[in-house]
């Protein structure tokens, strides 16, 4: 499919989830909603540098928990306000990515190193989040107060206690912008000089520098973008929730889910992430519905299934669930012409 | 902040003796769990994600020998180690060696997601609870003047020690030995002289596994199991292996050394928590100023 053809199909999906959830009012399913979607965003963050770039990186933790922590300290220590302070959620994570990614670029660090590297990288941040406790609330993390004023709901980013719409839809809608707004920069991305050249960067490094790419800039800007949007994953989880600690902001489990979706939807494609969120949750959901009928309520049933996912359509889809639906989409038009 | 007006503390030379010395012995047990990630990257250029959570598997078979019928860790390792290489031998043949296309990066991820099944699988089946072996022996040892050091911290040494000696042994004198090395060196001529290039390739990480099992009786009267003890053992392990070279014996026993000595002493200095950040520093500045380790050859 072309990426006109993604667009489409990016919109009519968008158009759904805009109209979709006004016709449930059940509280379950808006939640489901909103975790299929967060990790959407995690996940094309990761598919910005893996799937586009061909950059593996297996601590993308460092990226969602570095903006998170800056959302939530910045509120909890100064008192600012969180419309202001996600700005420089973002941009300070941003920065944090340039470094890492300067460092690992620089040394051509690249396929497997690339991945231990950040691996090693969200470890430090994790140890430091959890030692450091004068700036950090050390390992009981950080607990931001709730506003239990509705007029203010807005105005502190909080929808706990707002009216009856924004309380039920609040964060869904919230979450629902971060993942039009990420997905329509991907997009742009993707059609830009600069995804052409980040996909020969991918394709063929030596090549692409034969051609006069300059491969080391190509993915510093992959880098960048790619904390952008995942930051924005951490901000939102720090409104959602007003809670962070190191386990949940650098713990391997951010990382792991930033790539589930992407590999499982389709690596560097657009809509790939968002149908591997809503391919894993679901299956995950249904999973878990099923083992507590059966022996009761137990942690790790979905991460087992997801762990099968993962490793069956790295066999037997290598583009995954994406590349699967163009294939029946191009052998039912055949059918048709014939 | 106090942050910012931080200060090294200081000790005197019998503290630091001590402490460098109780990090040789925790350093050969990093040494044990990365003999067979090495292994398996000099050969196979795999990087083992799933390394920790087989570890954990072995030593949850380990307690349970223990707890059914009263089999001793270390007597155990005569049934975990030839389990291990069996289990690691059908994995690389039956899952990782058909899912991952011979591609680095699938590889990884193909390791990955068996880490995480085998990890939850325990969390689902054992729970996240810490089981520990008692062993008659196990708070007994010997008073070095400046550390304490106990039997079963001993017998990870010397486990280390002979371990990687058997293995160099054997990669040295036996044809397998022999096959695995030219597979390592050059898979497409060693398949042209009639080895079984796939073959090796699980026999190898039979291998690792096995050494693993091994690591995991050694472990187990010092350290209780839980489900995420692999994920702990893993991250120093890929440490231990980047710093001693990927793929050599030696390496991963110096630099199991040299990350458990290095560990102690920033913890002695930086506090228990920040102490072992030691780990991570020195995992980024090798990967970026060396990533040939210490006794690797140059990637070429």
């Amino acid at each position: 499919m072309n990426s006109r053809g993604q667009l489409l199909g990016l919109c009519v999906l968008m158009v759904i989830l805009a109209i979709g959830p006004l016709l449930i009012s059940s509280g379950r399913w808006i939640e489901f909603l909103e975790l299929t979607l967060f990790v959407a965003v995690l996940g094309q963050g990761w598919n910005v540098l893996a799937g586009y770039g061909g950059q593996y990186s297996f601590g993308h933790a460092v990226f969602f928990g570095t903006g998170a922590y800056i959302q939530a300290l910045l509120q909890f220590k100064f008192g600012w306000n969180p419309w202001v302070a996600m700005w420089f959620a973002m941009s300070g994570t941003t920065l944090i990515a340039a470094g890492i990614g300067y460092l690992s670029f620089r040394y051509g660090l690249r396929g497997s190193y690339f991945a231990l590297i950040t691996l090693a990288f969200a470890e430090a941040f994790h140890v430091l989040a959890r030692s450091l406790d004068s700036i950090t609330e050390g390992g009981r993390g950080v607990q931001l107060s709730l506003n239990q004023d509705p007029s203010q709901a807005i105005a502190e980013f909080q929808f706990n206690f707002a009216g009856p719409f924004l309380k039920t839809y609040g964060f869904y809608y919230t979450i629902f912008i971060i993942l039009l707004i990420t997905y329509l920069l991907t997009w742009l991305m993707s059609n830009s000089r600069f995804g052409a050249q980040l996909i020969a960067v991918r394709e063929n490094e030596e090549a692409a520098m034969a051609l006069g790419i300059d491969a080391f800039r190509v993915k510093m800007k992959a880098i960048c973008l790619s904390a952008i949007i995942t930051s924005s994953a951490g901000v939102y989880y720090v409104q959602k929730f007003l809670f962070i600690e190191p386990g949940i902001a650098y713990g391997p489990a951010k990382s792991v889910e930033a790539l589930f979706a992407p590999i499982i939807g389709g690596l560097g494609t657009i809509v790939g992430p968002l149908l591997g969120s809503f391919f894993i949750h679901g299956v995950g959901e249904v999973a878990k519905e099923v083992i507590v009928y059966f022996v009761g309520d137990r942690p790790g049933v979905d991460l087992i299934f997801f762990g099968m996912i993962l490793i069956l359509v790295l066999a037997f889809l290598p583009r995954g669930l994406y590349g699967l639906l163009e294939m029946l989409w191009l052998r039912l038009r055949g059918k048709h012409n014939a | 902040m106090d942050f910012f007006d931080f200060n090294l503390p200081s000790y005197g030379w019998s503290t630091v003796l001590g402490s460098a010395i109780s990090g040789v012995f925790l350093g050969s047990i990093y040494a044990l769990v990365a003999l067979g990630l090495t292994l398996i990257y000099g050969v196979l250029h795999i990087i083992n994600f799933a390394h920790g959570a087989l570890l954990m598997l072995a030593m949850y078979a380990v307690y349970f020998l223990w707890q059914a019928f009263g089999i001793d860790p270390y007597l155990a390792m005569l049934i975990v180690v030839p389990g291990g290489f069996v289990f690691g031998y059908l994995l690389q043949r039956g899952v990782i060696g058909k899912a991952s296309h011979g591609r680095d990066e699938i590889i990884l991820l193909v390791t990955l997601g068996i880490s995480i099944i085998i990890e939850n699988a325990a969390l689902f089946f054992f729970s996240a609870t810490e089981r520990s072996v008692r062993v008659p022996y196990d708070l007994d040892g010997f008073d070095l003047g400046v550390t304490f050091v106990v039997y079963p911290e001993l017998a990870a040494l010397g486990g280390s020690l002979l371990i990687t000696f058997l293995l160099w042994l054997f990669m040295i004198k036996t044809d397998t030995g022999k096959a695995i090395r030219a597979v390592a060196k050059e898979r497409q001529g060693a398949r042209l002289v009639g080895i079984n290039v796939d073959h090796i390739f699980a026999v190898c990480f039979g291998i690792g596994v096995a050494c693993v099992a091994a690591a995991a009786s050694l472990l187990v009267p010092t350290y209780a199991v839980h489900p995420q003890i692999g994920y702990l053992f893993v991250l120093i392990a890929f440490t231990v292996v980047v710093l001693g070279g990927m793929g050599s014996f030696v390496g991963a026993l110096v630099g199991g050394f040299l990350i458990g000595i290095f560990e102690q002493l920033g913890r002695l200095y930086l506090g228990e928590s920040l102490g072992v950040i030691t780990i991570s520093f020195i995992f980024i500045l090798v990967l970026l100023f060396r990533p040939s380790g210490l006794f690797g050859k140059p990637a070429g």
